[in-house]
This record gives structure tokens, C-alpha cells and sequence, in this order.
């Protein structure tokens, strides 16, 4: 059977883009977190949309799962084949197809990596940008909006779904369907005015097509950027001071973060307020506005902005930054994880003693920190765990506080981010059966044969 | 702990309140105003003083009768809690600055350097100037002056014996050396004029980097090639601490060939660099600073603008350099001249 | 195996598999192939999970890991300082470890078995390693300052003697003292040593070290960066100390008593770094230096220069196993693509094995008529005004 699927994706694919082989079986078995390894059967690396929608047709025929992957660097097991079947790796689907500077978009092919348009942006078109995640520049664009991820441009554009102006899928039935404007008109400016079926391929893990191309907003890329640190501490505070902060309207991304390493850090809550402007005079005036909207913490001294002389604002300005994918080293093991949840910003206090507590309790290596997103409408706020990946104690104790953070964040109100899949099925608990049985028949309809990522988002 | 050293007598006997006059951040409708401030700073009074303090060090300079009046008024500052910069802010920074007790002995030759806890500096210890140079850095003998702009008068005295001790213990005690040169002001200023006015003892020399550089340069004249340059020096707050070593700039300025151009804004009247202001939340004042600071170099047509405090260096550099000038400190202008 | 306990602190972050600009992928083998198990990072994994035996190394497994060039971009880009300098030590220890369970692709057990019984990759005998100067108007190796080292490319492949004749005759224009080794020499061992066939590669050294005893050389100057790199930095281990310069080091000095013809048309050219003379030894200046003081020549930069620059995909004995071959996207090819795309009408290359490689690709890319991968020293000598005092 599997040599036989194998012979037939390499007759789609050609054979140097087909493994069966042990080690690929392995390697794509599991990513950098906590969750058990699952086995595909096969990897294929497609080249063009037609090449991926012979794979699902394929697929169809065998009644053999679909598992669609990016960087693989979800770390909370999204890509792992949890019933076997075929990993569909996206990543020589790489090439930026269009930019149009003019109504700030870019298209790119469903395994380009955010690096790769970031660069491409700075040479081709330095006057734009795009909203980089804090995942590494391997991490592809199409995998980032399709888990609603957020980045460097969150406050001022939302989560990076929210960015989407439009994709092409193929879905598990083997059609090529085209969401938003360009489906109609072949530009890809906008999801609306039409019905926004994008959504159909939002959140899903997966589950319910391959996104082969897809059109994201671009942004103005300023000459002149700065970064301020605003530090306090009283987590009380947090939700008016963010509330505040945003309110002038002047921050590209807003990140707190809580960490009890280095010592000096310990205890404070702060705040990394990114922002541009294509002159001075307009930098130093969106300075003053943020300053100016927490002056009266500053004045009580109970708050205030860390001096940072210009050499030592490098590293903060670095996207994307290095010192992230670092912290995997705290435990030098080569692991982290964490929970992102997706909350309302007046939680942050609960969400920051709660993660606290869980690190406490578990004794593991922590860092809490959130991203702002939109002008302050929600944020998601992660509770991230070191671990030595060598130790299974280790890992074991990480893997307890991830599910007792899971635990907290949906009592709290919030909701797990890419949640793997223990998580999965906590916030199905939570959800509204009608809500649910929805997904389930959508599901049915685009995917009667239900080959694409199954066990993700079911009971 | 022993009080800071002054005499209030000769503030009440005072005419000109030079202390409080001459400061360049903060107006007085006259002597008499002043005068009124000063007292009530002495008698351990709320003043407006206290509040508006730049913490320039100034006043200790302009003080003829050497009373102190910038340490008697951090003292106040912090008996009053009032905090120049928010409590998070000082908080954070006094817990990155604190000795971390990571310190081994260390055997030193040669002259011993002080880098302070500017490790990123000790590759300006080099070349014939420094020869034989060992450094000492780190927080371990982070000299903790900078807490004088955050009304913590209580760390000087807690850390400063601590780190006068770390460098004996650790490096020159057992090397049987007792000379140190002071790389920055701060340090100079730590080991002469705050030990002095807050009573601590210490058991080795202090050098100013000045004075070492200036003596050194007697001996390595035949390499000197003269500069012929004109420089803004931009003079650092701590310096004031110090004001004689100024005189020892002068004679490396003048070994060297390079032209101290007059200044608005040099010697007794510098200008703060706009650092410490941000610290204190006060951004919009170090942006005026840091203009009037940099318009007042290029109005001279210097070539570099030359520093020694690093702290300076870092907050005027990028601005030093887009505006023409070419930043530098005074041992590397002095490294150019020996040719290396 | 050596340096394992690094092995799990690998994260996969991925910085490893890009130039530090993230223009596009920069790790030879995983461009190549596409798997994440070719990338640096799946093989830290793979490694591990041999060790701990929780998957068995068959063929796939060894090809996977000789295919790495070793040219050194992980090592550039690794998120991770506290064991980013030990990547490639870990890979070749690796290779190592598959050499002794007998786990090796049949092309490099060929490639090593060649080495071990004739001291160089091309099973010729060792008394002909200096036939490649037969006839040219080089002098013997005596007293000269230099005795000039050629790799077994240079020695034996018809391009790379073209290479080397066309080198030790521009040296000698240029005014450098250098003579050519009569004896027989072996392989300089660079690659054995990458591949991780540690013992063959110290025999090679010893075997070339006692030539260099014998001789009385204090300064050698390499046609290959590969040479230049283990003479280097390796051979000292083994007992032999010298000055060793890549010959584009000792030429930039030396330009200024060449005279260059003033009417030849100007040529947009770009240089190919080669890993061993740049990442692994950081000089990005000499082979540039070259070329900058040639009249005529416009220099251009490739998206993927200097530290971010792309290997030809030959290192690491891929030159002569071959494991890369086969697809669009192998290093050489994607390379020729960038010149073209930075619009180089010659890619300057300063090592006969990417000179090989590169001329391959760009044939292979059907861009022979617009684009000429051409060696430094050709580049340089075609541009010599002969007739000048």
C-alpha cells in the first residue's frame, strides 16, 4: 500500500520529492514541543497548485489523510500525521508572485517564508513592509495567518488573519477555489464586498484545504524606528496603561513581557512599544504622544520608560529577533513551548498570576509575556515553558504546566492559540454545541472523504 | 554611615549662592530667591530644587567654598523621597548595576586600569599608551556614582565600600599595587571627591586617565605626529566633580595638536549630554539639550567631537556623527596622534 | 561520538538553513533536496535519534549526512552561540561514526578508497602530481620564497590544470618568488577530514608534511581554498607549521606591478565566495581587492555574498561524490541563476572546484551565451598588457 502511494505521488511530484524513507518518517513525525510523535506514511514536496491538487485527489481515491505543512514550526503539534497518511510539505512552493505597491498587497505561493518577503520587500520595494511573527524567517506566511497568528505590526493592523486579502485553496475535494477579490476581478485588494469565505480556511488546522497562494496587506516601512520600554510594577495596572498606550494611536506593535530572567527583570511588567515615522520630527512626536498618554504614572513614579541610550535599542529593533528561538537554550535542551491565548486585555492581571502560579507549582522555566493586537481590542497573552528535550522529566513537567495553563486560560475567558490537540478538545468543551456541529458539517461538505488532518478539531 | 560633609554656615554667610545662580536648568528671580531654596535644602526642607534638579553635578563645581551642595542635595532628595525618575525605573537599574559577586582574583601588572563596568571599552586599552596595561571591569567594581541622579545616596554608601574593597581584595592588594587609573571621570570622582564628602576610606591612589595620558605623552613625544585639528570636547557631568583634571585635558589636547575650539557650551558652562534627563522621563528637555549641544559643535567647525564620559558617548554618537562630526573618545583621538 | 551533548539543543529554529539576509535558502543539501531532514537541523535531530537508537541508519541516512558541503553557513547563522562553533564538528563526527559502523553512500566509500590507495581522488599515480606543469615556464620549487600547492583538481582535472597553469604563471608575472613541488604529493586531506576519515586525513598530512620537511618550506602558497584552509589550520596538529596563503592573498598585494591593456571593454563581474577562503577563514577582501584593481571591470554583488554566500555545493567531497547532483535546485544551479539575476556577465570564481561546478551549472541553466563563470587568474591575465616594460 505504501509503496504503492509512494510510486503514484512520484509520479505527480517526481521521485527526488517523495520519501517513505525512516528518517523523514521521523523527522516529520513530531516539531519542537511536547506532543508524541505520529508517523506519516509519506512526505511529498510539491512544486505547483497542480501538483498539490493531484495529491488531494490522489489522497481522495485512497482514502489516505492530508496533513498541510509550513515551516513545521507551530510547536504545539498541528503537523504531526495523527492517523498516518501523507505530510504535505509546502515549502518549495516559495515565490513571491506579486506586490502591488499601490493598494499595499503581496501575493505569495503557500510555502514562502516570511523571511524570504521580508527580503524581497527591502530590495524590490524598501518604501513597504509586512507584519514578521516572532517565529523565525523560515516560518511561512500561509501557515502564520492560517493559526491567526500576530507580529511586529499587530497594534496597528490586528492579527495577521486579519491581514488576509485573499486566497487560493485546494480544497479537500480537489477544486481550486479563489476567496476574496481575487476571485472576481483577479487583484487581490480586499476579502469584502463579497461573502468572506476565507474564514472557511482560518483556525482550521488544517482541516479543511491547502492554501497555495494567498494576498496579505503590506505597510508603510519607515526610515526612522524606535522602540521604548515602559516598565511598572503593579500587573493591575496593565490593562489601563495598554489602554492608554494604544489609545494615541502612534505604536506599530505593543509586546509586555514578564520574565525572572535576568534577576534584574524579575517582578517588573514591561512593555516593548515599537514605532516608525519618516522623519524625525515625525518620531519625535509620536514619542511624545505615547509618552504623554502614561504621564500620569510617570508623574506618581509608580511607571516609567527605561532610558536606552541608541546603541542598545539594536536588539529590540531586530525583526525577526533571534534571542526568541534562544530561549529554547534556557534549559540547554532545545525546547520550549507555550500557550498563547487569545483574550481580553482586562485579564492580564489574572492571566500573569496565573502564570506565576503554574510555573511555580510545576517548577518550570517561564516566560510570560502577550502581543497587543488591534488598537487594544484583545491581545494574546503566552505563558512559555523552557525544557531540555534530553530530560523526560523535564519535558513531562513542561507538558503538565502547558495543559494546567490551557485549563486557566479558558477559565479566565480566554482561548487557546494553535491549540494542540488536549486543547482542542478543552475548548470544544467550552464551545457552543450548535457552534461546534457547524464545523463538523462544514467539514462534511468540504471534505466528505475526511482526509485532511483528521483527529485535529474533533471530540 | 557618616553625613555629608558640609558646613552650613558658610551658605548662610554666602552673597552670591553661586550654587544655585549659576545653574543653567532652573531660574531664580535673584540671589535672595535662591538663597531662600538653598536654606531650606539645608534644613532639610521641601524645595522646588529638589523637584527640578537636573543632577548635573554643577553646583558642586560652581560652590567656591567646596560645601558639597550636590551631594547635600541628593541627600535631601532621598530623605524626602523625592524620586528624580520612577520607582520601577531606578529599581531595575539599581538591580542590573549591583555587584553580582562574580568576581575571582585576578593578578595585575603593569599600570591597572579601571574600565568600570564599560567591558565594551577594553580594547581601548592598547598600543604604546597603554603599555603593559592590565583592566579591571564589571560590575563587581561598578563604581555606583550614577545613583547621585537618582536621589540613592544610601546605595553610594552601601556598594562603594563593597566595590573599594572587590578591588583591593581582588586584584591590587596581592599584585602589591596601589596605583589605579580612573578610565572614567566617574570612577575619579568616586575614589576622590565622594569618598572624601561621605567619609569612606580608600586604600589606593586614584590616577586620572588625564593625568596618566598627559605624562605618558612626555614620554612617547618623538611618536606624536600632531593632529592639527579642531575638536568640541563635550565635557561630562561627573568631570565637575574633578574640575582640576580639566587642566591636564588641556596639556593631551595641546601634546597632541588638537585645538579645543571654544564653546558655549564647554568647561564650566557644559551642558548636560541629555542622558540622565531621559532617565528622568524628561525627553523633550534632553532633545533640546542634545540640539543646543550639537549646534553649538558644528557652529565652531570642529572635526570630531570628543568625549570621555561613555555614557555621553552613547547618547550623543549617532547624532554626533549624522550631523558631520566625528565622535571619538579621548584615549582613541590620542591613539591617532601616536599613530596606531 | 563526539560532541553529541549538543546534539539535543538543537530547537530546528531554521535560522541555520539562510543567509543572514533570508533571501532564500542557503544550506546546500536542504535547497538540494528539500526535506528537513537535509537541513542542519535534521540532522542534529537524526544523529540523536541514532544514538539513542530510536531509528536505524541505513543509505538514506548516510546520504543525508555526506551530503553536507561543510560549507560552514550554519555555523554563520546558528541562533544559538553557546554551541553554534561545533555544528560542522558534530556532522563530520557524525560521518565518523557511519565510516566505522560501515554505513557510507557507495559513492564515497569509492571517493575515500581512491584517496587510500592513491593519495588522490582521481586514482592517478602520485609522481605525475606535478605533470600539470609540464612544459610551462615555472620553475621547479628551490629557493624560491613560495612553493605553490595544487590540489588534486589542479593536479589531475583537465580544467582545474588549465587553472593552475594559468595561476602559477600569473603569480610569477606579478613579481612573486614561487616554485613548483616536483615531488609526489597527495591529496591535501581537507575533504577526508570533512567526510570525518580522520586517520586518512592525518596519514595524507604526514605523507605531504615530510615533502615539506624535506624541502625546507616555510611559505606555501594554495591554488585551492580548500588547501589553504587545512594547511592552515589543520596541518599544525599534525606537526606542520608554515605561512600559507590562498593565492588571491598573495596576488592583491602584487597587482600593482602588473599593467593592465587600456582598451578592453568593461565587464560587469561578480564573485562567488568560496567557503573555505571565506566563511571558514573570513577573508572577503583579498579576491575583491584583485579584481578591483583591474581596469575595465565593473564589480557587482550577488544577493548572497560574503558570510551569506552560497556554496557551489562541491564541498564537504560533494565535488567528487556527487550526492547533489540531479535536480533545478542544486547549489550550483540556483548560484549561476543569482549571477545572472545580479547581472553579471562573468561570475569570477577563485577555486577550481566551484570553477567546475559553476561551468557545469551554467550550461546545465542554458545561460552560456550571457553569462561566463570564468577563474580569477583568467579574468586577470586576459586583461595583461604583455608587450608593457
Amino acid at each position: 500500500m505504501t509503496t504503492d502511494l509512494i510510486s503514484s505521488l512520484e509520479t505527480i511530484v517526481g521521485s527526488r520529492f517523495v520519501s517513505g524513507a525512516a528518517e523523514e518518517r521521523y523527522l516529520y513525525s513530531m516539531d519542537q514541543g511536547t506532543m508524541p510523535p505520529s508517523e506519516p506514511d509519506a512526505v511529498v514536496l510539491p512544486a505547483t497548485t497542480d501538483q498539490v491538487r493531484q495529491i488531494v485527489l490522489l489522497a481522495n481515491e485512497r482514502k489516505v489523510p492530508v496533513v498541510p505543512m509550513g515551516a513545521g514550526l507551530v510547536l504545539s503539534g498541528l503537523t504531526r500525521a495523527l492517523r498516518g497518511g501523507i505530510i504535505v510539505d509546502m515549502k518549495r512552493m516559495n515565490r513571491i508572485i506579486e506586490v502591488n505597491p499601490a493598494s499595499r498587497y503581496a501575493v505569495v505561493e503557500g510555502g514562502a517564508s516570511q523571511g524570504m518577503l521580508k527580503a524581497y520587500l527591502q530590495k524590490h520595494h524598501p518604501e513597504l513592509k509586512h507584519s514578521m511573527p516572532d517565529a523565525p524567517p523560515v516560518a511561512t506566511v500561509a501557515g502564520n495567518v492560517c493559526i491567526h497568528g500576530s507580529g511586529h505590526l499587530s497594534v496597528l493592523g490586528g492579527s495577521h488573519s486579519d491581514m488576509l486579502t485573499g486566497m487560493e485553496v485546494v480544497l479537500p475535494s480537489g477544486e481550486i477555489v479563489r476567496t476574496g477579490s481575487c476571485g472576481v476581478s483577479g487583484q487581490w485588494f480586499s476579502r469584502s464586498p463579497l461573502p468572506d469565505l476565507s474564514g472557511l480556511f482560518l483556525g482550521w488546522a488544517g482541516t479543511t484545504g491547502i492554501i497555495t497562494r494567498l494576498g496579505i496587506k503590506l505597510f508603510p516601512n519607515y526610515r526612522h524606528n524606535d522602540v521604548l520600554i515602559f516598565v511598572a510594577e503593579d500587573a493591575d495596572l496593565m490593562p489601563e496603561m495598554i489602554s492608554r498606550l494604544t489609545s494615541v494611536q502612534a505604536a506599530e506593535d505593543m509586546t509586555p513581557w514578564m520574565t525572572p530572567k535576568p534577576d534584574w527583570a524579575r517582578g517588573f511588567l514591561h512593555i516593548n512599544i515599537a514605532y516608525g515615522a519618516h522623519t524625525k520630527k515625525e518620531l519625535t512626536f509620536k514619542r511624545n504622544l505615547l509618552q504623554s498618554s502614561v504621564r500620569e504614572y510617570i508623574d506618581r513614579k509608580i511607571a516609567g520608560f527605561l532610558p536606552l541610550p541608541p546603541p542598545q535599542k539594536g536588539r529590540f529593533l531586530k525583526i525577526p529577533s533571534p534571542d526568541l528561538a534562544r530561549f529554547a537554550d534556557l534549559r540547554r535542551g532545545g525546547g520550549f513551548e507555550y500557550v498563547g491565548a487569545i483574550m481580553a486585555i482586562e485579564h492580564f492581571p489574572k492571566a500573569y498570576r496565573a502564570g506565576l502560579a503554574i510555573a511555580e507549582k510545576h517548577g518550570v522555566a517561564y516566560s510570560l509575556g502577550a502581543r497587543i493586537i488591534g488598537a487594544g481590542h484583545c491581545m494574546m497573552f503566552f505563558f512559555a515553558y523552557a525544557f531540555n528535550r534530553a530530560d523526560p522529566e523535564d519535558v513531562k513537567r513542561a507538558s503538565d504546566a502547558l495543559e494546567a495553563t490551557n485549563t486557566a486560560a479558558l477559565e479566565i475567558g480566554g482561548i487557546p492559540w494553535k491549540a494542540e490537540l488536549p486543547a482542542q478538545k478543552q475548548i470544544i468543551e467550552k464551545m457552543d454545541p450548535d457552534t461546534f456541529g457547524l464545523m463538523g458539517r462544514i467539514r462534511s461538505v468540504l471534505d466528505p472523504n475526511h482526509i485532511m488532518n483528521p483527529g485535529n478539531w474533533e471530540k | 554611615m557618616q553625613p555629608i560633609q558640609y558646613n552650613p554656615d558658610l551658605c548662610i554667610h554666602c552673597e552670591t549662592v553661586d550654587c544655585l545662580m549659576k545653574c543653567q536648568y532652573i531660574s531664580f528671580t535673584g540671589t535672595e530667591e535662591a538663597k531662600t531654596e538653598k536654606l531650606k535644602i539645608n534644613g532639610g526642607e521641601e524645595s522646588r530644587v529638589l523637584r527640578e534638579c537636573l543632577t548635573c553635578y554643577a553646583c558642586q563645581e560652581y560652590c567656591p567654598f567646596d560645601n558639597n551642595p550636590f551631594y547635600l542635595l541628593v541627600e535631601r532628595q532621598e530623605a524626602l523621597g523625592i524620586l528624580p525618575a520612577p520607582r520601577p525605573v531606578v529599581e531595575e537599574q539599581l538591580r542590573m548595576m549591583a555587584p553580582k559577586g562574580r568576581i575571582t582574583p585576578q593578578a595585575v601588572s603593569g599600570v591597572v586600569v579601571d574600565m568600570c563596568a564599560f567591558p565594551m571599552l577594553t580594547g581601548c586599552i592598547r598600543g604604546k599608551l597603554f603599555e603593559g596595561a592590565t583592566t579591571i571591569v564589571g560590575t563587581d567594581i561598578f563604581c555606583n556614582i550614577m545613583w547621585l541622579h537618582f536621589a540613592k545616596n544610601s546605595t553610594i554608601r552601601e556598594r562603594v565600600p563593597r566595590i573599594i574593597d572587590n578591588i583591593m581584595h581582588f586584584y591590587l592588594k596581592d599584585s602589591n599595587i596601589r596605583e589605579l587609573i580612573c578610565f572614567h571621570d566617574e570612577c575619579y570622582g568616586t575614589y576622590t571627591s565622594v569618598a572624601d564628602a561621605y567619609g569612606i576610606d580608600v586604600p589606593f591612589t586614584p590616577v586620572h586617565q588625564f593625568d596618566y595620558i598627559s605624562g605618558r605623552l612626555n614620554e612617547l613625544q618623538d611618536r606624536i605626529k600632531p593632529l592639527n585639528v579642531k575638536i568640541a570636547y563635550q565635557r561630562p557631568c561627573s568631570n565637575r566633580l574633578v574640575p582640576h583634571t580639566d587642566k591636564a585635558l588641556d596639556e593631551i589636547f595641546e601634546k597632541i595638536g588638537a585645538e579645543r575650539v571654544p564653546r558655549t557650551y564647554d568647561r564650566e558652562t557644559a551642558l548636560c549630554c541629555g542622558g540622565v534627563p531621559r532617565a528622568h522621563q524628561r525627553d523633550e528637555l534632553a532633545d533640546e539639550l542634545v540640539e543646543k549641544n550639537i549646534d553649538d559643535m558644528i557652529r565652531t567647525g570642529a572635526t570630531y567631537c570628543v568625549f570621555n564620559c561613555p555614557f555621553c558617548m552613547a547618547t550623543l554618537a549617532h547624532e554626533v556623527a549624522e550631523r558631520g562630526l566625528m565622535p571619538i573618545l579621548v584615549s582613541d583621538l590620542v591613539q591617532i596622534a601616536l599613530g596606531e | 561520538m563526539e560532541h553529541e551533548e549538543i546534539l539535543h539543543r538543537c530547537f530546528r529554529c531554521g535560522y541555520c538553513k539562510l543567509p543572514g539576509n533570508y533571501v532564500d535558502i542557503n544550506c546546500p543539501a536542504y535547497l538540494a533536496f528539500g526535506f528537513e531532514t537535509y537541513a542542519p537541523a535534521g540532522r542534529m535531530w537524526l544523529l540523536r535519534a541514532w544514538l539513542d537508537q530510536k531509528i536505524e541508519a541505513g543509505q538514506r541516512f548516510a546520504e543525508i549526512m555526506f551530503s553536507c558541503t561543510a560549507c560552514g553557513n550554519c555555523v554563520e547563522q546558528c541562533a544559538f552561540p553557546e554551541f553554534r562553533d561545533r555544528l560542522l564538528l558534530a556532522f563530520t563526527a557524525g560521518k565518523e561514526a557511519l565510516l566505522e559502523a560501515g554505513i557510507v553512500p557507495p559513492e564515497v566509500r569509492d571517493y575515500l578508497t581512491r584517496i587510500q590507495t592513491h593519495g588522490n581522488a582521481y586514482g592517478k599515480p602520485v609522481k605525475k602530481s606535478a605533470e600539470w606543469a609540464l612544459g610551462l615556464d615555472i620553475d621547479p620549487f628551490s629557493d624560491q620564497e613560495y612553493a605553490f600547492f595544487v590540489d588534486d583538481a589542479g593536479a589531475f582535472n583537465p580544467r582545474g590544470q588549465e587553472i593552475a597553469r594559468s595561476v602559477a604563471l600569473l603569480l610569477k608575472k606579478a613579481g612573486i618568488s614561487l616554485g613548483v613541488l616536483q615531488d609526489p604529493l597527495v591529496t591535501d586531506g581537507n575533504d577526508v577530514k570533512a567526510m570525518g576519515e580522520t586517520a586518512l586525513f592525518e596519514d595524507l598530512a604526514e605523507k605531504n608534511i615530510q615533502v615539506f620537511q624535506a624541502r625546507n618550506i616555510r611559505k606555501i602558497i594554495t591554488l585551492s581554498p580548500h588547501s589553504f584552509n587545512t594547511l592552515k589550520n589543520d596541518y599544525p596538529a599534525v606537526g606542520g607549521q608554515y605561512q600559507v596563503f590562498h593565492y588571491t592573498q598573495a596576488l592583491a598585494f602584487a597587482m600593482k606591478r602588473l599593467a593592465f591593456s587600456a582598451y578592453l571593454p568593461e565587464a560587469v563581474v561578480a564573485f562567488h565566495d568560496p567557503c573555505y577562503l571565506g566563511l571558514h577563514n573570513a577573508d572577503y577582501g583579498s579576491a575583491r581587492m584583485v579584481l578591483q584593481a583591474v581596469p575595465g571591470i565593473r564589480l557587482t554583488e550577488m544577493d548572497r555574498n560574503r558570510k551569506n554566500a552560497l556554496c557551489c555545493g562541491g564541498g564537504g567531497g560533494n565535488f567528487f561524490t556527487d550526492i547533489l547532483s540531479g535536480g533545478e535546485d542544486t547549489p550550483a544551479r540556483a548560484r549561476i541563476r543569482e549571477a545572472a539575476a545580479a547581472g553579471a556577465q562573468i561570475l569570477a570564481v577563485a577555486c577550481p572546484l566551484c570553477a567546475i561546478m559553476l561551468e557545469d551549472a551554467v550550461k546545465a541553466e542554458n545561460l552560456d551565451n550571457t553569462l561566463r563563470v570564468q577563474e580569477l587568474s583568467e579574468i586577470v591575465t586576459e586583461r595583461i598588457d604583455f608587450q608593457a616594460p
